[in-house]
C-alpha cells in the first residue's frame, strides 16, 4: 500500500528566509504523527504545505499518490483527501454549526441538502455536540467550536487529517474535550498529522514523533524512545523546557 | 456559598434632576445649552413660521401668494405636482409611469418588510424581470405608444437614474473589488486602472463626456439618457468597489484558508464564505454610497434633463407663478422629498444590520 504522505527533499522559503530545509518524511496509512518543536521551527508551515495552503519551492510532496504540483486539478484532488483543523477554529461566523458542516459536501461534492445534513449530524454526533447544530459559532465555547471544526473537516470524509495546534487557543479546561475527540478519531484508524505541544497526547496517541527546529527535522522517533532516550541535544533541551 | 441576588435598584432621576445633570451641570455646560437653544430659536422657529404658519395653502396662481411675502407658496407645488412626478411625460400616458412606480414600490415593500413569504423569488423577479417590464412601460413598444426619453423628468427621472445606478453599481463594484485583490496581473491591473480613473474624474465631467463628447468621438448616436445611465453606473461602481474592498480586507485570512482547505473553489468561497461577511461589514458604507448616488442624480440637469430638482427649478421661472417665495418653496419641497427617501434608506440599512448581525457575536 502506498504511503499516505511522502515528502522528499522539500525546501521552502518565505522571501529569503529558509523556513523548511530539506525535509524528508513518509507517513504510512493509518499512522499518527505528532510534529513538535519550538515556535518558528517550521512545523505549522510543514503541515500547511501538505494541503497546499503553503506552496513549497523545491522537492516532492505526494498525498495519497497525487503529487502536489502546479498542474491543474492536483491541488483540488489533494484537498479532497485532506481535512484540516486550525488553531483559531476558523468556523464561518455567519453560518450555523450545521451550515458550516454542510457547505462543502453540498458544493464540492454536490450532495443533496438532506443527505449533507444527515451526514453533518452524524459527525456532530461523533464529536458529541449534535444539540448545538442550529446555533451560530459565536454562541459556543472555544472547545465546542474546535469540535465543530473537527466535525466540519470530517464531513468531507478525508483520508488524512491535519491538526495545526488545535488546542493552543483554548482555555485549559477545554483542552481535554478536544483531545478526547482527537483520541477517538485516532481509534478509527484515521491518518493524522498533529502539530501540538500536548506531550501527553503525543505519548499516548502518536506512532512517531517528529521534532523540528530551525526548519529542519532534527529527530524522528516512537514516543517511548523520544521521551526516554532522545538522541539529539536540541531535543533534550526542548523536552527539558516543555516537560519541566 | 453566597446566594445570587438581583442587582441593586436603579433610581431614575426626575425631569428637573435630569436637566440639572445633563444640561446644566456646570457653567460651561449651561452656556452651551443656552447657546444651542438660541440657535434653535433663530433657525427652527422662523422656518416653521415661513413654511406653515404664514404659508399660503390654496390658490390658483401668483396672485394667491403675492399678498403673503413671508410665507411659503404651496399652491405652486400642488399645481405643478404632475410635472414634478412625471416631467413632460404625455398626460394621457402617465398611467404607465404609475404602474411602473407602483410595481417598484410593491416589489421593494415585499422584499424589505419582515416576514413576507418567497422573498427570494420576488427579489429575483425584481432584478431580472422588472427592469424590462418597466422599460417597456416607460419607453413604449409592444403596442404602447413611444415616449421619447427627452420627455421623462421629475421624480420619475430621479428614480430611473438612481435605481439604475444602485442596481448596477453593487455587482460591478463587487467584481471590481475582487479584481483589485486578484493575483492575476491583468485582472488586477484593469480593476485598479478602472477604479482610479473613474474616481479621479468629477461626475459632472463624466456626464458631459457621456452626453456630448462620446457621440462626437465615437460617432454613434447613442440615446443620451442611456449614455448618462451607463456613466452614472460605472462612476458609482468605482466608489462601490472601494467600499466593498474595505469589507473584504476586514475578513481574517483564516476564513479564506478554511474555505480553501475544504476544497471550495475561489468563486464558491467568495460567494458563500467571504462576501456575505464582507458585505455585512461594508453595509453602512454601501448604503452611504447609495444615498450619495441618489442625491447626485440632480447633476443630470446639467446635460439637459429635468430631474426632481431641475423640474421644480424650471417651474419656478414660470411668470404665472413669479413670487419671491416660489423658488424657495420648491427647494424646500425637493429637499423634503430627498430627505424622506434618503432617511428611509438609512433606517432600513440600520434595521438590516441588526438582522444580519443575529448570532454573530465573535
Amino acid at each position: 500500500m502506498t504511503n499516505a504522505v511522502e515528502i522528499s527533499s522539500l525546501n521552502k522559503w518565505f522571501k529569503n528566509f529558509h523556513v523548511l530545509k530539506d525535509i524528508n518524511l513518509n507517513v504510512a496509512q493509518g499512522e499518527r504523527v505528532v510534529v513538535c518543536g519550538p515556535s518558528g521551527s517550521g512545523k505549522s508551515t510543514l503541515i500547511r504545505c501538505i494541503n497546499g495552503l503553503e506552496r513549497h519551492q523545491e522537492g516532492k510532496l505526494t498525498v495519497e499518490g497525487v503529487e502536489l504540483s502546479e498542474e491543474i486539478g492536483h491541488i483540488e484532488a489533494v484537498r479532497a483527501n485532506v481535512g484540516m483543523v486550525f488553531q483559531q477554529f476558523n468556523l464561518f461566523p455567519h453560518l450555523t454549526v450545521l451550515e458550516n458542516c454542510t457547505l462543502a459536501p453540498m458544493w464540492v461534492k454536490r450532495m443533496p441538502k438532506a443527505k449533507a445534513e444527515a451526514l453533518a449530524m452524524q459527525y456532530l454526533d461523533r464529536v458529541h455536540i449534535p444539540e448545538q447544530a442550529l446555533k451560530y459559532p459565536g454562541q459556543l465555547s472555544g472547545g465546542q467550536q474546535q469540535r465543530v471544526a473537527i466535525a466540519r473537516a470530517l464531513t468531507m470524509e478525508p483520508r488524512i487529517m491535519l491538526f495545526d495546534e488545535p488546542t493552543s487557543a483554548l482555555d485549559p479546561e477545554m483542552i481535554k474535550e478536544v483531545l478526547e475527540t482527537m483520541v477517538e478519531l485516532a481509534e478509527t484508524g484515521m491518518t493524522m498529522l498533529v502539530v501540538t505541544h500536548e506531550m501527553g497526547f503525543a505519548r499516548t496517541v502518536a506512532n512517531r514523533i517528529v521534532f523540528m527546529d530551525m526548519g529542519e527535522i532534527v529527530e524522528i522517533a516512537p514516543p517511548d524512545e523520544f521521551f526516554t532516550a532522545p538522541k539529539s541535544e536540541r531535543t533534550k533541551e526542548f523536552l527539558s523546557q516543555i516537560l519541566r | 456559598m453566597t446566594a445570587s441576588r438581583l442587582p441593586p435598584r436603579v433610581i431614575l432621576p426626575g425631569p428637573i434632576e435630569w436637566l440639572r445633570e445633563n444640561l446644566f451641570s456646570s457653567w460651561g455646560n449651561s452656556a452651551l445649552t443656552l447657546l444651542a437653544l438660541a440657535f434653535l430659536y433663530w433657525t427652527v422657529v422662523p422656518f416653521v413660521q415661513w413654511a406653515f404658519v404664514d404659508a399660503v395653502w390654496v390658490g390658483a396662481g401668483r396672485d394667491a401668494c403675492l399678498p403673503y411675502p413671508d410665507g411659503a407658496c404651496w399652491p405652486f407645488i400642488s399645481a405643478r405636482m404632475g410635472q414634478i412626478i412625471y416631467g413632460f411625460y404625455d398626460v394621457a400616458e402617465r398611467w404607465r409611469v404609475d404602474f411602473a412606480l407602483m410595481g417598484l414600490a410593491f416589489g421593494l415593500l415585499w422584499v424589505t418588510l419582515p416576514g413576507m413569504p418567497a422573498k427570494g423569488s420576488v427579489g429575483a423577479a425584481m432584478v431580472l424581470v422588472y427592469p424590462f417590464v418597466a422599460f417597456v412601460l416607460l419607453a413604449g413598444g409592444f403596442g404602447l405608444e413611444q415616449v421619447p426619453t427627452t420627455r421623462w423628468g421629475g421624480l420619475l427621472m430621479t428614480l430611473v437614474v438612481a435605481i439604475t445606478g444602485i442596481v448596477a453599481s453593487l455587482p460591478i463594484g463587487i467584481l471590481l473589488a475582487l479584481g483589485r485583490r486578484s493575483e492575476l496581473p491583468v485582472v488586477k491591473g484593469f480593476s485598479v486602472a478602472f477604479i482610479e480613473l473613474w474616481r479621479g474624474v468629477p461626475l459632472v465631467t463624466v456626464l458631459f463626456m457621456a452626453a456630448n463628447m462620446l457621440p462626437l468621438f465615437v460617432g454613434l448616436s447613442i440615446n443620451k439618457l442611456l449614455a448618462a445611465l451607463i456613466a452614472v453606473a460605472l462612476f458609482s461602481s468605482a466608489y462601490m468597489a472601494e467600499v466593498v474592498r474595505g469589507g473584504l480586507q476586514a475578513i481574517p485570512k483564516g476564513q479564506y484558508e478554511a474555505a480553501a482547505a475544504m476544497g471550495l473553489s475561489y468563486w464558491q468561497s467568495m460567494l458563500f464564505v467571504i462576501l456575505p461577511q464582507a458585505l455585512r461589514l461594508a453595509l453602512p458604507n454601501i448604503v452611504g454610497n447609495f444615498i450619495g448616488l441618489l442625491k447626485d442624480t440632480s447633476l443630470i440637469s446639467i446635460i439637459g434633463f429635468f430631474d426632481l430638482l431641475g423640474i421644480v427649478q424650471a417651474g419656478a421661472t414660470d411668470p404665472a407663478w413669479a413670487t419671491p417665495n416660489t423658488a424657495l418653496t420648491g427647494y424646500a419641497f425637493v429637499g423634503a422629498v430627498f430627505w424622506a427617501m434618503c432617511f428611509s434608506m438609512s433606517r432600513y440599512a440600520k434595521h438590516m444590520e441588526g438582522v444580519l448581525g443575529a448570532g454573530e457575536r465573535r
